[in-house]
């Protein structure tokens, strides 16, 4: 019996030894999604399509001949819980590069962490211009800034003959850029722009702001939030009998949701989006495209969520591609590794510009940006 | 002119909600003087419950508002006899503390049943709303504000009219001499917990299905709640359900006339005026001291 029981801390040991081996022998990624809280559903899609590019990199072999590890927190929708989130991620799991953090004001509350640890993210949904211009070198952004989103918007306006149009935007970081960069397009173009109204970001009832702006003297709606929030409005507006035309942007909207819980509230609406999983062929990438609506498919995911979801697994594969190029999963490497990256995402190459004060400039990716149209319930494309 | 009618609809349908959550929490903050952090969680609570009858079970919408009430009854009791009975004569820090970990511990426990993702509750109204002139509103709305007036209709017959009600008055204003009249005590604490529980879900099952369903839901209602209550004063029924009127109206006008940014600070605003002006509520009653 005794040599039994003396055996026992020799095999915990080697246990803990080689588990302790076994660890090393993943390489880490850390993704600051919002899993709860106001924007639960944008982020579990994110994080859906994060796991299919680890299974897809892992099936091929890994990186750098070992396995790719996602270390998923949750940041509640919160931007206190997000720095603290980074700082768990970076100083606990010890990862090597993030992605994160979905929201604008998610993301900025999170950058100082970047500067303090010097670790490297790849930020997969934020517009706010603020993140990119702000001389943050840690920042790789493969989203569009709310500039670029304007800018695409320029050459329709005078197709759609905007007059006079009017915001609803959540009340952050987000929102008030996209008022800000939209606005200043709208002036440009000689479009007068109206009344900006705001809402909280965990507002369920917007019926207020929407009694206001049914009574101006617009003829369109610029709305700027999440999906939860814009199939609630799309239901308020359609009960306070609100029929002018309503665009949003952002590329959180998952239309087909919206065609789902908004019925035929959603006929004549516009949406700004980064991806077209309904136009497989008209992505950039066709194959990639493919083969990640395929896998989403597969997995019992909601076809809706592929515009939100195709973001984190182009995150992490940029991610995956700057620690191969890197050849070290180490944060200072892989910094410098994703200016020399080519990625192809689902909505064109993912290659860094510089953007930013000079000597600390962030990473920009230039992305493509979409305009389509919901008719009958269906969704059609409209050029820009 | 008619922006203004459709902020005065929005208010009342609005207001008819606030008030049944004000009425479910006047009873156990105001009456039994427990602070009752699980408001919150019990309306969210019934949330959940429409949500299971009436997409897990199939079973018809209407006839999934009375078992919300009930099981927001039954978990009210539950809460009460685990929790509250063995509590109560402590002080009033110690109760505060406990209800705060079964509002933390119920929130995590909806997280980890149903996950953090927002679920939608399909309603047999159609969709077209009733227009009325300038002003129109979704006949799931109307619905709603006949079934709060109806239920907030119902607590006040129940409190000023039945003998029950009458045993709960007397047992919260003096429980030694309730009891000695013959009153069961016990018995009377966790109808009365129970009552403005099922009232809290209620309010979840009816607001569910007209906004979306997530684990955290409920904490803006319960502070809305809590304002609700001291604006009408402490365990004042109609003060409840005047304040939960004012409280709307304030949101609505605040958002519609000064700024929408700031809608949900409107109402706060009140309460600070009213607890430095009138500290015991707009319609608190004069009450004997000592």
């Amino acid at each position: 019996m005794t040599p039994t029981f003396r055996l026992v801390p020799t095999i915990a040991l080697a246990v803990a030894l080689l588990s302790g081996a076994a660890e090393a022998q993943t390489i880490k990624i850390g993704v600051n999604e919002p899993l709860t809280g106001a924007f639960a559903a944008s982020g579990t899609y994110v994080v859906n399509g994060a796991k299919i590019a680890a299974d897809e990199i892992n099936a091929k072999g890994g990186i750098l001949g070992k396995k790719l590890e996602l270390v998923i927190e949750d940041n509640k929708s919160n931007p206190t819980e997000a720095a603290a989130v980074a700082e768990k991620l970076i100083t606990s799991d010890k990862v090597p590069v993030l992605m994160g953090a979905w929201g604008s004001s998610l993301t900025l509350a999170v950058m100082p962490k970047l500067m303090e640890y010097e670790t490297p993210m790849v930020v997969e949904t934020s517009s706010s211009g603020k993140i990119t211009t702000t001389g943050n070198p840690y920042i790789f952004r493969i989203s569009p800034p709310s500039a670029i989103e304007a800018a695409a918007f320029k050459g329709i306006v005078d197709k759609l003959e905007l007059k006079k149009v009017d915001f609803l935007v959540i009340n952050n970081d987000w929102g008030r850029g996209t008022a800000e960069d939209f606005s200043k397009m709208m002036k440009e173009k000689g479009i007068a722009v109206g009344a900006i109204e705001t809402m909280d970001q965990g507002a369920q009832d917007m019926s207020a702001q929407l009694s206001k702006l049914k009574g101006t003297d617009s003829e369109t709606i610029i709305v700027t939030t999440a999906v939860d929030q814009l199939t609630l409005i799309f239901k308020q507006a359609a009960a306070l009998g609100l029929k002018k035309r309503i665009i949003t942007t952002g590329g959180s909207q998952n239309p087909d949701q919206i065609i789902a819980q908004a019925g035929a509230a959603a006929n004549g609406t516009m949406h700004l989006t980064t991806f077209l999983p309904w136009f497989p062929d008209k992505t950039p990438n066709p194959e990639a495209t493919n083969y990640f609506i395929a896998e989403w498919k597969k997995r019992g995911y909601d076809f809706a969520g592929c515009t939100e979801s195709f973001r984190g697994y182009d995150g992490i594969r940029t991610a995956a591609a700057a620690i191969e190029k890197a050849g070290k999963a180490e944060p200072a490497a892989i910094k410098a590794a994703l200016w020399d990256i080519k990625v192809k995402g689902l909505n064109g190459d993912i290659v860094f510009r510089k953007s930013g004060p000079e000597g600390k400039e962030s990473g920009q990716s230039q992305p493509n940006v979409y305009l389509i149209e919901i008719t009958d319930g269906k969704i059609g494309m409209k050029t820009l | 002119m008619s922006e203004f009618l459709q902020h005065l609809i929005n208010m009342l349908v609005l207001g008819g909600t606030y008030a049944l959550l004000g009425i479910g929490l006047t009873l156990i903050f105001g009456i039994m003087n427990v602070v009752n952090f699980t408001h919150g969680v019990l309306y969210t609570f019934g949330a959940y419950i429409m949500f299971i009858v009436v997409h897990q079970l199939g079973i018809n919408f209407f006839l999934a508002l009375p078992l919300a009430v009930l099981a927001g009854w039954l978990l009210g009791a539950a809460i009460e006899l685990t929790l509250l009975r063995p509590l109560r004569g402590s002080d009033i820090d110690t109760t505060m503390l406990v209800m705060i970990g079964a509002w933390i511990a119920m929130q995590s426990g909806a997280l980890w049943i149903w996950g953090g993702v927002a679920k939608s509750v399909t309603t047999p109204f159609p969709e077209a709303p009733l227009v009325l002139g300038p002003v129109s509103v979704s006949w799931l709305r109307l619905f709603v504000l006949a079934a709060a007036a109806m239920l907030i209709v119902v607590t006040y017959l129940l409190i000023n009219r039945t003998k029950l009600g009458c045993a709960m008055r007397a047992t919260f204003q003096d429980q030694d001499t309730a009891s000695l009249m013959g009153v069961n005590v016990d018995l009377i604490y966790t109808s009365t917990f129970a009552i403005g529980s099922s009232l809290a879900a209620a309010a979840g099952a009816l607001l569910g299905p007209v906004y979306v369903i997530f684990p955290q839901m409920g904490d803006l209602a319960a502070v809305k709640a809590f304002a609700i209550v001291i604006l009408g004063g402490l365990g004042n029924i109609t003060g409840a359900v005047i304040g939960g009127f004012i409280l709307a109206l304030a949101e609505e006008l605040g958002a519609g006339y000064v700024s929408s940014g700031y809608r949900d600070a409107m109402g706060f605003l009140i309460i600070i005026a009213v607890l430095i002006f009138k500290p015991t509520g707009l319609f608190a009653r004069s009450e004997r001291v000592g």
